[in-house]
This record gives structure tokens, C-alpha cells and sequence, in this order.
């Protein structure tokens, strides 16, 4: 009796863990009709709260449902994979080329002209990096581009007048980085020139006048303009202390703390986003900066924009919602009481507002128009005008089907030269071999 | 009767059996078939035969992969089997104590490997981290021990020693089996302290030894977590990472999440489980000259 007991509990155990098991597969909420699920979007702050408040005093009948967190890219594509994706996307703009390549993403020409979305507002670059193939996937949020940032106390100790820093003339530039390095039993003291490899590659050979990917979303790396970029870059690195010392070094600022690196004299001079400006305005507003647009090498000034994109995935189950959504918090006015938010919020805690960057012309110009105002504040005094001015300058690479595959092997092969283990030509062959092979791998031959 | 005990043997296995067949034997076989496609998720799979396979032989990144993951289980494993049995000893002699110092060794044990990752990227950092700063003390320049491609994986190595708690734990369960009595006639014989170990403790511990090697062989050779927080994990930590602390799979969790190559990055884990397989049956021969069991004829 006791043994049959124990086989009936065996097999309603399995069928128990059976039906909990399969309790996900009937209806769920995010089949019901009036319900927007996202995925990759947190709510930090005013710029996001402000403009999720307009969208539902829009829309009060939409059951709109914020997944917070970071954009993770193996759990949106299984979400997309297994037939379950949310109703919209929110990830890095660079990455929507690949998507858009592979069926993840929906096109939203139509949804954008319904809506009067006008594109012609927005930023040529940004549009650039959402647009495969002659159809648009995504819509531009933010705008972040890249200036210099230089640390006039330990500039001027060392004879260097901080208006003389640019990236125009390298020789220049390579001596100045020797001078203003420190270096100290073997230990680094101050980096002088932070040329930010890996990440930076692509600006660095923007600036030597070739992108790293071209109109069709092929690797250009073993490219001559972008061999020397690399290894005038790389022995910048090297010539300070090389890149083991100067790596460790770096990651150890207390990069969005009081103690970052410009207010201990850690560094000297560091190509940057430009958020990193309200940083260092809220973290360390007395720290004496000069901000400088980094210039090509004609002196010209150039800066590549980032930033993230709204998309709508493939088989996502609202799309007229997300579609409606995504207009609703990309439009001019819905910015402007967003930076109106974000601007009384950082008053109320005695920080200074420095702007909102968006990739919508016509939203920026509103907004430093009505909502911006210098308070005094010599980082951000100094920097929006210059941020201002690079967003129109600002370049994009083109969207590739394999634009994670050609930054990894861009990245790969800066790091295999910056630790000695290639020279630059063999770094960037292998390199422009590996970039090659995974774009075959998506499109074919 | 034998056959209702039969009955209700099954009746108990019946959920590890079902849990088995679904979540093990079920993907697995699923993976065999996937090894032999080209699948990035989103497009059904595409039959393409052995090129995942061929391709394992021909990617430069699959013998470094391979390298650096045997590199860090030699290394790991003899120092963990080495440490925890030299701490195991000294366990057993701190008398009324023992249980404090138990406790105390076991606790990095349960450090979550994602903070324990963190952490060790603060201590082992060549210019301004702990460890180095110690050498410092007694005169030694530490090495750029998350930076320095030569020192980034004995880096990982001493950090894996965090846990070492784990092994000295068993070996203390299996050193207070060993009788006294065999201590006490080694020691009539004028056997030194070493002599002692190497003919009495050895021996008698040499099933749990072995035991420990195949565990942490297996566990080194799918070393994941704390390298690819520490340098793989974001755009920030990935940035500046040569090829130096890719163990083999993080290079397959690249092919499959990152480039979206299921069907290589299952060709990738069939070729592991090879590897692995081939390293255990070494060990299982290798065992049965060196293993002894209580009661067996030697």
C-alpha cells in the first residue's frame, strides 16, 4: 500500500511539474489588446520619466509595461527567436544594421510617415546608422559625440599652453603627451594623452580621412589611412609607459566620482563623451578644464555620434501601439518637457543642468533655446557651444549585417598591436579577414 | 514483491528520469543536430554536414581558446588539490578551534562568482591594487596582473584559489577516516613526518584525491564566469582584451550570442565534451594504479 502511495506521489509529482512547467505556454498578459511591453529601457531619470508621463497622458488606455535594464542582446534575440519579442526595442544605434540585416527588426517607413514623423529633422548621421538597406528600422533618441577634454593644471605646469592641445598636427601631439606623462617607479602618475584605443579606432581614422566601414557595410581596415592611425595611436600608448601600466592605470579612476581622474591630476588630456561634461560639471564643478572640439588632420573638427535607437522587433504583437509610442517619445515637443523635468530636478538638488542632446534637430533647438541657460558653470559654459556646434560635424559609420563581428575585430586587433603581439599591418589584415568572413556569413558572396 | 519495488524505484526516479530526458539528454541531442547546421535563431537551420566541424581545425581562435584553457587547468588544479590539502592538515590540528576555522575557510566559497570577479579586478590591478601593494612590502614589483598579457592568466589562477576552502573541506572529511593506528605502527617503524603522509595519508586519501582532480578538471575546462566578467562581460571591460583570458567557453558563448552562430558555437561544445571526455577516461586509467580503496586487494 505504502509502495503504490509512493508511485502515485512519483507520477503526480512529474505531471505537477509538467502542467507548472507548461503553465507559460496559454494566453498572457502581453497578448491582451491594449498592452506595450519594452525591452532595454530603464527609467533613470526626468528624460525618461517626463517623456513616459506624456505618452501616457496620450494614450491612458495602453497598459504600458517598462521591462527596466540594459539592452542584452542574447535576450532579445531569443525573444525574438522563440516567437515572444516585446512590442519595442531600445539598444545602441549600431547595432540596428545587423539586426535589420537578419530579419529582427521590422522596417517602419510606414509607421514613421503615419505618425508625421518627419526624418529631415533629425540628424544626417543618426539616420545613417538606422537606416539598411534603403529602409528605415529605427528612430534616434539621444546624441552623444566625442571632445576633448584638457586638464589645464598639469598642462600649464608642464609649458603647454592648453589652447596649443589638438589633435590636428601628431608630432605635436606625441611630444606633448611625452611631456605631460608621469611616470614613477615603474608606476604611472599622470597619463598625458589617453587616445581612448580601443574604442576610439574609428575616430582616429575618420580623422586620418577613411571610415572603418563603407557605404555597403564592409570592413575598410587594412586600409593604409587606417594602419597609421593605429600605429601612431598605439605607439602614443607605448611611448608613455606602454599598454599594460597605462591600462591598469586607467581602470583605476574613479571615473563618475569627486575623485575622478581630472580632479587628482590623474590625467592630462582624454578625448571623451560629451555626458562625461555633466559629470564632471555635478562631481567636480571646480576642476579647471578647457574643452576642445578633436579636429581631423587638417584641423577640421570631427566626432563620431552615438547613441540608441527605438525599434520595433519582428513579430512583436502591437506594433500600432509601439508605432505610436515611439513617435509620441521621440517628438519635439515631448522632448522640450523632458528637459524642462530633468532641468528643475537637478535645481531642487543645487546641480547644473547641462542640456539635453537629442538626435532631433528641431527638439535640440527648441530646448537650448527655451530650456537651456548658462548658470555660470565653466565646464558646461565652455562645453555645450562646442557640443552644439560638433553635433551637425559628427559622422556615423554606416550600418553593417555583422556590425558586432567588425567592432570585435577592430577592437581585437587595436589590442593585439597596443600589447605588442602584431604590428599594425598584420593586426589589421587579420583583422579585415575576420570583418570579411562574418559579413559572407550573413549576406553571402 | 520485486516487481511493485521495481515499480516504486521508477515511481521515485520518474522526475530526475523526465528532468533527464528534457532539460539534459533533450537539448543535447538537439545541440548534435545544430552542430551540423547553420543557425543564427532568427532563420530555420540550414543542414551544412561536417563545416562546422572542419571549420573547428582551421579557426586560429579554437587552439588559442584551447590553450588558454588547458594552460589555467594545469596550473589551477594541481595548486588547488596542493593548497587544500596542505590546509585540510593544518585543520585537523587546530583542535577546539577546528569549527571556527572550518567556517571561516568555506565562506569564500559562497562569494558569488560575479562579485568575487569584481572584487579580484580591484586586488589584482598591476598599478594601484592590493596585491601588488603587498609585494610592495616586502620588495617585490607585482606584475600587471589583469593587463600584462603574460600575467593575465596565473592572475585568474590565484584567483581561483579563492575557493580553495571547498577541496580542504573534503580532504579534512577524509583525512579524519584515516585510522591512528596505522600513524601509530608507522611511526613504531621510525617513519618521518613525510614518510608518514607519502605512505600512510596518500594512500588512504587517494580515492577523495581523485575524487577532486576529476571534479575540478571538469569545472576548469568550462572555466566561464569570473573571466568573462572581469573581461568580457561589457563594452567597457571588453575593450582593450586581446585574446589573452578567452577560454574556450567564452569563445563558444561569443559565437553563439555574439555572432550568432549556434550552429558553430554547438560544434564548439560537442568538440569540449570530446575533450573533456578523453581527458576523464585518462584519468580513470591513470586512477587505477594510483587509487586505493578501503578493502580492496591492492
Amino acid at each position: 500500500m505504502r509502495v503504490g502511495g509512493a508511485v502515485r506521489a512519483g507520477v503526480l509529482a512529474v505531471v505537477a511539474a509538467g502542467v507548472v512547467g507548461c503553465g507559460g505556454l496559454g494566453a498572457s498578459v502581453e497578448d491582451r489588446p491594449d498592452v506595450l511591453t519594452t525591452m532595454g529601457f530603464g527609467l533613470p531619470d526626468e528624460h525618461a520619466t517626463a517623456r513616459v508621463s506624456v505618452y501616457r497622458g496620450k494614450y491612458p488606455g495602453i497598459d504600458l509595461r517598462i521591462t527596466e535594464g540594459a539592452f542584452d542582446e542574447q535576450q532579445f534575440l531569443s525573444a525574438v527567436a522563440s516567437g515572444e519579442p516585446p512590442d519595442l526595442v531600445y539598444a545602441d544605434r549600431l547595432k540596428l544594421g545587423s539586426y535589420a540585416a537578419r530579419g529582427a527588426v521590422e522596417p517602419i517607413d510606414d509607421c514613421l510617415r503615419s505618425r508625421g514623423v518627419q526624418l529631415s529633422d533629425y540628424r544626417a548621421a543618426a539616420v545613417r546608422q538606422v537606416s539598411y538597406g534603403g529602409r528605415v528600422y529605427g528612430v534616434p533618441e539621444f546624441a552623444t559625440v566625442r571632445v576633448l577634454i584638457i586638464n589645464n593644471g598639469p598642462v600649464l605646469a608642464e609649458g603647454i599652453d592648453p589652447a596649443r592641445v589638438s589633435t590636428t598636427d601628431w608630432s605635436a601631439l606625441a611630444e606633448q603627451a611625452g611631456k605631460l606623462a608621469v611616470r614613477e617607479g615603474g608606476r604611472f602618475r599622470r597619463i598625458g594623452f589617453d587616445p581612448k584605443l580601443p574604442d576610439s579606432l574609428p575616430l582616429w581614422a575618420k580623422a586620418n580621412g577613411v571610415e572603418l566601414i563603407d557605404a555597403d557595410g564592409r570592413a575598410r581596415l587594412d586600409d593604409p589611412a587606417v594602419v597609421e592611425a593605429l600605429r601612431f595611436t598605439a605607439d602614443l600608448v607605448k611611448a608613455q609607459g606602454g599598454w599594460a601600466s597605462f591600462k591598469a592605470f586607467r581602470d583605476s579612476f574613479d571615473e563618475f566620482g569627486a575623485g575622478n581622474q581630472y580632479a587628482t591630476g590623474q590625467l592630462a588630456v582624454m578625448p571623451m563623451e560629451s555626458f562625461y561634461l555633466n559629470t564632471l560639471a555635478a562631481n567636480s564643478p571646480d576642476v579647471d578644464v578647457t574643452i576642445a572640439p578633436f579636429t581631423d588632420r587638417r584641423g577640421a573638427p570631427t566626432t563620431e555620434l552615438g547613441g540608441q535607437a527605438w525599434a520595433i522587433p519582428k513579430g512583436a504583437r502591437h506594433p500600432e501601439h509601439a508605432c505610436d509610442f515611439l513617435a509620441t517619445m521621440t517628438a519635439k515637443d515631448t522632448w522640450v518637457t523632458a528637459a524642462n523635468a530633468r532641468r528643475d530636478a537637478l535645481a531642487r538638488q543645487g546641480r547644473p543642468y547641462g542640456g539635453t542632446f537629442t538626435a532631433n534637430r528641431a527638439a535640440d533647438e527648441a530646448i537650448f533655446a527655451t530650456v537651456y541657460a548658462p548658470q555660470g558653470n565653466r565646464i558646461l559654459d565652455q562645453g555645450v557651444p562646442i557640443v552644439l556646434g560638433l553635433q551637425e560635424k559628427a559622422f556615423a559609420l554606416p550600418p553593417s549585417p555583422a556590425g558586432g563581428d567588425l567592432v570585435r575585430a577592430w577592437q581585437s586587433a587595436a589590442t593585439r598591436v597596443l600589447t605588442g603581439s602584431q604590428t599594425p599591418e598584420e593586426a589589421l589584415r587579420q583583422a579585415q579577414r575576420e570583418a570579411d568572413q562574418a559579413v559572407d556569413r550573413i549576406v553571402g558572396r | 514483491m520485486a516487481r511493485t519495488e521495481n515499480r516504486a524505484a521508477w515511481g521515485f526516479l520518474a522526475p530526475w528520469v523526465v528532468g533527464f530526458l528534457l532539460f539534459t539528454a533533450g537539448p543535447m541531442l538537439v545541440s548534435l543536430w545544430l552542430s551540423l547546421t547553420n543557425y543564427d535563431m532568427l532563420k530555420p537551420p540550414v543542414f551544412v554536414g561536417a563545416d562546422n566541424y572542419r571549420e573547428l581545425f582551421t579557426d586560429p581562435k579554437v587552439a588559442t581558446a584551447l590553450y588558454n584553457t588547458l594552460f589555467f587547468t594545469v596550473l589551477h588544479v594541481p595548486l588547488q588539490i596542493a593548497l587544500g590539502l596542505a590546509l585540510a592538515s593544518l585543520l585537523r590540528r587546530a583542535g577546539r578551534a577546528g569549527g571556527f576555522f572550518r567556517t571561516v575557510l568555506y565562506l569564500p566559497v559562497m562569494t558569488p562568482p560575479v562579485a568575487l570577479a569584481a572584487l579580484f579586478l580591484l586586488l589584482l590591478n598591476g598599478q594601484t591594487g592590493a596585491i601588488n601593494e603587498v609585494l610592495g612590502w616586502f620588495g617585490f614589483t607585482g606584475p600587471n596582473w589583469t593587463t600584462d598579457p603574460m600575467w593575465v592568466k596565473p592572475g585568474l589562477v590565484l584567483m581561483s584559489l579563492w575557493t580553495v576552502g571547498g577541496t580542504a573541506v573534503i580532504y579534512l572529511a577524509a583525512l579524519t577516516r584515516v585510522p591512528p593506528e596505522l600513524y601509530e605502527a608507522a611511526r613504531l617503524d621510525g617513519a618521518s613526518p613525510w614518510r608518514q603522509f607519502r605512505h600512510v595519508t596518500l594512500p588512504m586519501i587517494s580515492g577523495t584525491v581523485y575524487f577532486t582532480v576529476i571534479v575540478n578538471t571538469i569545472a576548469s575546462l568550462q572555466v566561464f564566469t569570473e573571466a568573462y566578467v572581469m573581461f568580457y562581460g561589457n563594452s567597457e571591460t571588453a575593450a582593450g582584451r586581446d585574446d589573452t583570458a578567452l577560454f574556450y567557453v567564452i569563445y563558444l558563448f561569443q559565437q553563439a550570442f555574439g555572432s550568432l552562430r549556434m550552429g558553430y558555437a554547438s560544434a564548439l561544445a560537442w568538440m569540449l565534451f570530446l575533450v573533456i571526455a578523453v581527458i576523464t577516461v585518462v584519468q580513470v586509467r591513470v586512477s587505477r594504479r594510483l587509487v586505493h580503496y578501503e578493502g580492496e586487494p591492492r
